[in-house]
């Protein structure tokens, strides 16, 4: 029910409509901009942007610097993982 | 799609579940003696059976499916309402997919429209909107449900239809909100809970402010949560880290797409369209004061209830259902009585067997494995 997909706004329909066009996997469809109208000064700026698409809406634009923050922790993560690894198998090999 | 793969990379996933297992070692966490975390999004309860992240996880972690899937929480008796204004002549009825098997004490709408009422299966309530626009001799009206992540949409629409002055479209509320149903899980004695994992789409409407007393108040951390695999494992292991650490605080792992303030272009929406309701049916919850939101007196023309005079008579579940003992957490899916016997997802008894969302039906689609290995373990 609280699901959402990722789209990429591709056009703006109708202004006062909040009206848009997005594209999600290829696929074309309208969907209501109604819930970013804070977000820019003209709608027209949201072309391009990826946002999370619910129930036909715009929910919330995706942001790719924080996604990218989240998967660098990530692969901070992994990489201490490595390193923990690396130093149980040369304590094994030096024990 | 945007950051769909990145989230499902399994070289990374191996990483967090490294870094947990060890968390959990230090912590003492056992099967016995398990770290217990509510996931409280019933799309969280998704993921997690999708991709098997139950079965990946140590067993000192117990994850406990939370009522955060709102077609599973309705009671029988609003689906009965509903039913009854769908039998309306003059009423084209239209609601999400999801609520359409939810089980009435006479019917599902599901099993309405197949004794010929017109109900009819939108993908957005702006489409009841449009149906209204295309019918003006029939009365439109939109079975609104969910939490806050799907309020908004129904507000904008509602907002549309009295600027454009359209006469037959209403909207049967049964819309609910979270930070009321957070309250009344932790007043719940019987409940040990260690720690949450947050919604994430809930939190992109409302922020992630309201949660703080749960940290503060409960000293229950909490974390918000994306929907992909990787976004749940990270924030187990968040959790983790805050009882290592022994802090106690809400935390993002949604930044991409949850913002601190939330959004507030929807929160102004609902809150021009919506009040809070005094008491709130929960089905298996029973009920909860000031979970429910109605529609202000001045939307009165397009509310459902007061146009069709809803009577809103409670009705108790089948005895032999357990929903409430699963939505509580006090019982595993498989445990109830009637599981994968008389209620499955193509006959359910429970709510929570209808929806994907619903902790009974991913047990049932998604579970078994882990479910085999924890009854051969009891039996030995």
């Amino acid at each position: 029910m609280c699901l959402g997909i990722p789209g990429q706004i591709e056009k703006i329909i109708d202004k006062a409509k909040f009206l848009g066009e997005v594209s999600v996997s290829g696929l074309r469809r309208p969907v209501n901009l109604a819930c970013l109208q804070n977000d820019v000064t003209d709608l027209e700026e949201l072309v391009g942007e990826w946002v999370l698409i619910h129930v036909g809406f715009a929910m919330s634009r995706i942001d790719e610097l924080e996604a990218k923050r989240t998967l660098e922790l990530l692969t901070e993560l992994g990489e201490m993982q490595d390193e923990w690894q690396e130093a149980q198998t040369s304590l094994k090999a030096t024990g | 799609m945007k950051y769909i793969k990145e989230f499902r990379d399994p070289e990374k996933a191996k990483a967090v579940l490294q870094e947990i297992e060890q968390l959990t070692q230090q912590l003492n966490a056992t099967a016995e003696n398990p770290i217990r975390l509510m996931e409280v999004c019933g799309g969280h309860t998704h993921t997690i059976f999708k991709f098997g992240l139950e079965e990946l996880l140590p067993r000192g972690i117990d994850l406990i499916h939370g009522p955060g899937c709102p077609v599973c929480v309705l009671p029988m008796n609003r689906v009965d309402d509903c039913v009854s204004i769908a039998e309306r002549e003059d009423v084209i009825l239209t609601t999400f997919g999801d609520a359409m098997r939810v089980p009435g004490s006479r019917k599902s709408l599901l099993q309405a429209k197949a004794a010929g009422q017109d109900i009819r299966m939108v993908y957005s309530p702006m489409d009841a909107l449009q149906l209204a626009r295309d019918n003006p001799e029939r009365n439109v009206v939109f079975f609104g449900l969910g939490f806050e992540t799907t309020m908004p949409s129904t507000a904008f629409t509602v907002l549309q239809a009295k600027a454009e002055k359209i006469p037959n479209f209403f909207l049967f509320c049964n819309h609910i909100t979270i930070i009321p149903t957070l309250r009344a899980i932790l007043a719940d004695s019987d409940l040990r809970l260690d720690g949450f994992i947050g919604p994430g789409h809930v939190s992109m409407i409302i922020g992630t402010e309201g949660y703080d007393f749960i940290a503060s108040e409960h000293r229950k951390p909490f974390v918000v949560a994306g929907f992909e695999p990787l976004d749940i494992l990270q924030s187990v292991w968040m959790l983790l880290k805050q009882f290592e650490e022994q802090r106690c605080e809400v935390e993002n792992q949604y930044r991409r797409v949850v913002p601190t303030q939330g959004n507030l272009a929807a929160q102004q929406a609902m809150d021009q369209v919506f009040q809070l309701r005094e008491q709130f049916e929960w089905r298996g919850l029973g009920s909860i004061p000031e979970s429910g939101v109605e529609m202000r007196p001045e939307f009165a023309d397009f509310d459902a209830e007061k146009v069709f005079a809803v009577r809103d008579v409670p009705v108790v579940d089948p005895a032999e259902c357990q929903c409430g003992e699963v939505l509580k957490g006090r019982l595993k899916p498989w445990q109830c009585q009637v599981f994968g016997k008389s209620c499955t997802p193509d006959n359910p008894i429970g709510a929570l067997m209808v929806s994907s969302e619903g902790a009974c039906a991913a047990y049932y689609n998604y579970g078994s494995r882990w479910r085999e290995q924890a009854e051969a373990e009891a039996t030995l």
